[in-house]
């Protein structure tokens, strides 16, 4: 069956396969490519020069050269249920095992960092929300923190406390949708459902405090768009007590199962050098073992204040980083209780007239309250000159922002550095040497969010 | 006036301290974060001491375009640049983080890579090189990573033309 | 064209109707509208709630498109859910063309009906400048209330007939977003069945 081809009113129609290739970013054969790029696309994470490697015999964890007949380049994505998002990703298959495999992205480039420097500071928040969509609180905390830092004002006490609680439930919303999506991709459908079970408990009570279910835009510079509602307390008491039995349960589908335990144990696994080396951080350094949390090492907010636990795991394979979420929506939950008991009354904003827009009300009574609103809201706030980087630790890994401003009302040169975009890297160790079904098991479990991988 | 009446008169001058440096690279201070200026030949060497004291993690690689800046605080001695690329570095025994930023001129815009010694900077190179032009020698694999392979131009550079297309209001007449 | 295979080509409607093909036409027509399975196409936030739409609460089961084809061959509906960047315009166009007749395309959130807040280079300013579709649904993104509307828009409009004949045009409806207010015309359980189909409200 030929479809014709036609682009007289400017769309590119085509059934051309050759069309959706993206060149020289692709996976290329064996032959073509350096040796080099050939041991790093087998996941060997190199200090080496080309001729260094050129010398060395591929590694034993595959069979020594192959000659292009037997092995086969196939092309996973970017749409396909289960790579978390439009990630591409080209293997190149001997049998059922995988021998090399490139991560290639760019499917869901936005230009945010572009956008980021057409919006003003206060705007920004709506831009860089949508960019970690599974956990956007994270995000606007990050480029709240770089403003302020730029700014050099301090955030009022209960406003802290305030960040400190949305941004764990994020984290328990976020690692429900790895739990739900872990599973689903692994064939446990019926964790789907549980997991979105409690997953929209939980943006019920955000949607509650915030207005929106996701890419809420409520931490915004100089402290958070509005204060908890009335009733807050009892709906969280209440969203607290609910989920964990909840978790019990899928302890008793998921982790004592053997076919779960089968699929993830041993499957993926990586080393704490590797990560080192590659920028990794997040669920997926912390499951070699290695304790590195920077809300524990380097803390921002007030969690030197608070008590909790950082999940590590032992062998750095899928089942750790299954288990290390699971466990860290229970620390989570412990966070959120002592923050409950701690959160001081006060401003949820700092009182800065310059920065912070006036109450409505007030627009009413006061002149000087109805230009700065619309100072605020059209120009924006000025940011005096200077750079900075500030960084959270987001369920996914640390999450930065760099922020360069020109002393004017918009951010000169916006960067967030997000964890799925490095931690994508360790993609090519983790999948070499194992089959293709593991393959989507691994993915899974690096649980990337191609909204910020891409940006 | 003789020398003797000026110094008896005029006001002690408070003690300049040095310019501060580390291995060899002019220091700043930015908000509390450590910053060095290396020069692009400094650059590799600097990361490798660093990475000997204890900077093993390379948390960023990216780049600014000071093209319309109206003007940024270096120390003396930098000679800005059009292009900036800003290395962060961590060290974890420390806690700490190190922010480099190097000076890269347009004419010549490329740096020495430092995926040899942290391969983490493999794909932030890559999006560094597809949004801003900046070459980086002797990375394995310099090719676009977010705009398509046949894409024309580097899109966060400041004279790069923005595509935005001009926005219809309600009523107006549809042109499609 | 009403020679042979002329009904081929716009579905029932070339055919002429006695009182046995007219039959097998509504019923044609209602086991469609019925079982609508959709691709998989969720690209940024839009698929989050899409899946959302899926999960319990708000269930799609119910209008018996909880499956979600992976491949295209097997799908009818396309929700384009999330931003279409400049690399993917082609790879959805392909998937779109992969489809099997009849097929629609929903344009869930407004990154995919124009654009959405990103008007610069890497967006598509509309999927509609790559895919026809037949149903926009706005929102930034889009809950599942609305989400459910669109849909229930489309079986609505596929019910009726006016959406089988495909002339490589979308219908182009728009919604209004139903998320978060009082009076949602999607009410969350099993009376919304017997309220909606065959009374579709036009936005």
């Amino acid at each position: 069956m030929t479809l014709t081809t036609s682009s007289e009113d400017g769309t590119r129609i085509t059934e051309d396969p050759a069309l959706t290739s993206e060149g020289a970013q692709e996976l290329a054969s064996r032959d073509i490519v350096s040796a080099v790029e050939r041991m790093r696309e087998t996941g060997a994470v190199l200090r080496m020069a080309e001729s260094d490697a050129a010398a060395i015999a591929v590694d034993d964890r595959a069979a020594v050269d192959f000659s292009e007949d037997e092995t086969m380049i196939i092309n996973m994505g970017p749409q396909h249920p289960s790579t978390h998002g439009v990630l591409r990703i080209m293997m190149e298959l001997q049998g059922e095992t995988v021998l090399r495999a490139k991560p290639i992205i760019g499917y869901l480039h936005t230009g945010m960092e572009w956008t980021g420097e057409e919006l003003s500071y206060l705007q920004g928040c709506t831009n860089v929300t949508r960019m970690d969509y599974a956990s956007p609180l994270f995000s606007e905390l990050a480029f709240s923190l770089t403003v302020e830092k730029l700014l050099d004002i301090e955030v009022p006490e209960r406003a802290t406390w305030i960040r400190m609680l949305m941004t764990e439930l994020n984290r328990i919303s976020s690692h429900l949708l790895f739990m739900a999506s872990n599973g689903m991709d692994l064939g446990a459908v019926s964790m789907m459902l549980y997991g979105w079970r409690e997953r929209e408990e939980t943006l019920r009570f955000l949607e509650k405090v915030t207005g929106l279910r996701m890419n809420h835009n409520y931490i915004r510079p100089g402290g958070v768009a509005a204060d908890l509602p009335d009733g807050w307390r009892d709906d969280l008491l209440r969203l607290l007590e609910m989920i964990p039995p909840r978790l019990d349960e899928y302890d008793a589908l998921l982790t004592g199962q053997p076919i779960w335990r089968e699929r993830l144990q041993g499957v993926g696994s990586i080393d704490t050098e590797t990560c080192i080396a590659l920028g990794t951080t997040g669920p997926i350094l912390r499951s070699t073992g290695y304790a590195w949390d920077l809300r524990r090492d380097m803390p921002y907010l007030n969690y030197d204040q608070v008590d909790f636990d950082v999940v590590v795991g032992t062998y750095g394979d899928c089942f750790d980083r299954y288990a290390i979420r699971l466990n860290e929506i229970r620390e989570s939950i412990r966070i959120v209780h002592q923050v409950i008991d701690k959160l001081p009354k006060g401003d949820y904003r700092v009182q800065d007239k310059k920065v912070t827009p006036p109450p409505r009300a007030r627009i009413d009574e006061s002149m000087e309250a109805l230009i700065h609103h619309f100072k605020i809201f059209t120009e924006g706030f000025k940011v005096p000159e200077g750079e900075a980087y500030c960084a959270v630790e987001s369920p996914r890994g640390e999450l930065g922002c760099y922020i360069v401003s020109d002393g004017s009302a918009n951010p000169y040169r916006m960067h967030i550095r997000s964890p799925s975009f490095v931690n994508l890297q360790t993609l090519p160790h983790l999948m070499h040497g194992g089959l293709i079904a593991d393959a989507v098991a691994v993915i899974s479990s690096v649980d990337p969010i191609l909204g910020e991988v891409d940006r | 006036m003789t020398d003797t009446d000026v110094s008896a008169t005029e006001p002690v001058a408070p003690a300049v301290a040095p310019p501060e440096s580390m291995h060899g690279v002019p220091v700043s201070w930015s908000h509390g974060q450590q910053v060095l200026h290396p020069t692009a030949d400094q650059l590799s060497p600097l990361v490798k001491t660093l990475h000997n004291d204890g900077y093993h993690m390379c948390l960023d690689v990216t780049a600014a375009d000071y093209l319309t800046h109206p003007g940024r605080t270096l120390p003396d001695g930098i000679v800005p640049e059009r292009f900036e690329v800003i290395v962060t570095l961590m060290s974890h025994r420390e806690r700490n983080r190190l922010r480099l930023r190097v000076q890269v001129s347009a004419e010549e815009p490329s740096v020495v890579s430092l995926f040899e010694l942290h391969p983490g900077t493999e794909a932030m190179e890559r999006e560094v090189f597809d949004l801003f032009g900046i070459s980086f020698i002797g990375h394995p694999d310099l090719t676009r990573i977010l705009m398509p392979e046949d894409w024309v131009g580097h899109p966060l550079r400041k004279d790069y033309d923005s595509g935005r297309i001009p926005v219809q209001f309600k009523g107006a007449p549809a042109n499609r | 064209m009403a020679e042979a295979g002329g009904f081929l080509d716009k579905g029932l409607e070339g055919l002429n109707h006695n009182f046995l093909t007219g039959n097998l036409e509504e019923l044609v027509k209602w086991a469609r509208s019925r079982s609508v399975m959709p691709a998989t196409f969720g690209l940024a936030c839009c698929a989050i709630e899409m899946m959302a739409a899926g999960g319990p609460h708000y269930d799609l089961a119910r209008y018996g498109m909880e499956v979600f084809r992976a491949s295209p061959r097997q799908a009818d509906l396309m929700i384009v859910a999330g931003r279409v960047s400049q690399k993917m315009a082609p790879v959805l166009r392909q998937i779109y063309d992969q489809m099997m007749e009849p097929k629609w395309v929903i344009s869930m959130g407004v990154c995919a009906s124009s654009g959405g807040m990103f008007n610069n280079y890497a967006i598509v300013q509309g999927v509609d400048q790559v895919v026809p579709v037949d149903v926009y649904a706005p929102g930034c993104p889009p809950g599942p209330q609305t989400l459910l509307h669109a849909i229930l828009t489309l079986h609505g409009q596929i019910r009726d007939g006016q959406l089988t004949r495909r002339s490589g045009e979308g219908a182009g409806l728009v919604i209004e977003q139903r998320d978060g207010q009082p009076d949602s015309g999607v009410r969350v359980g099993l009376s919304a069945t017997r309220g909606l189909y065959g009374a579709v409200d036009q936005a």
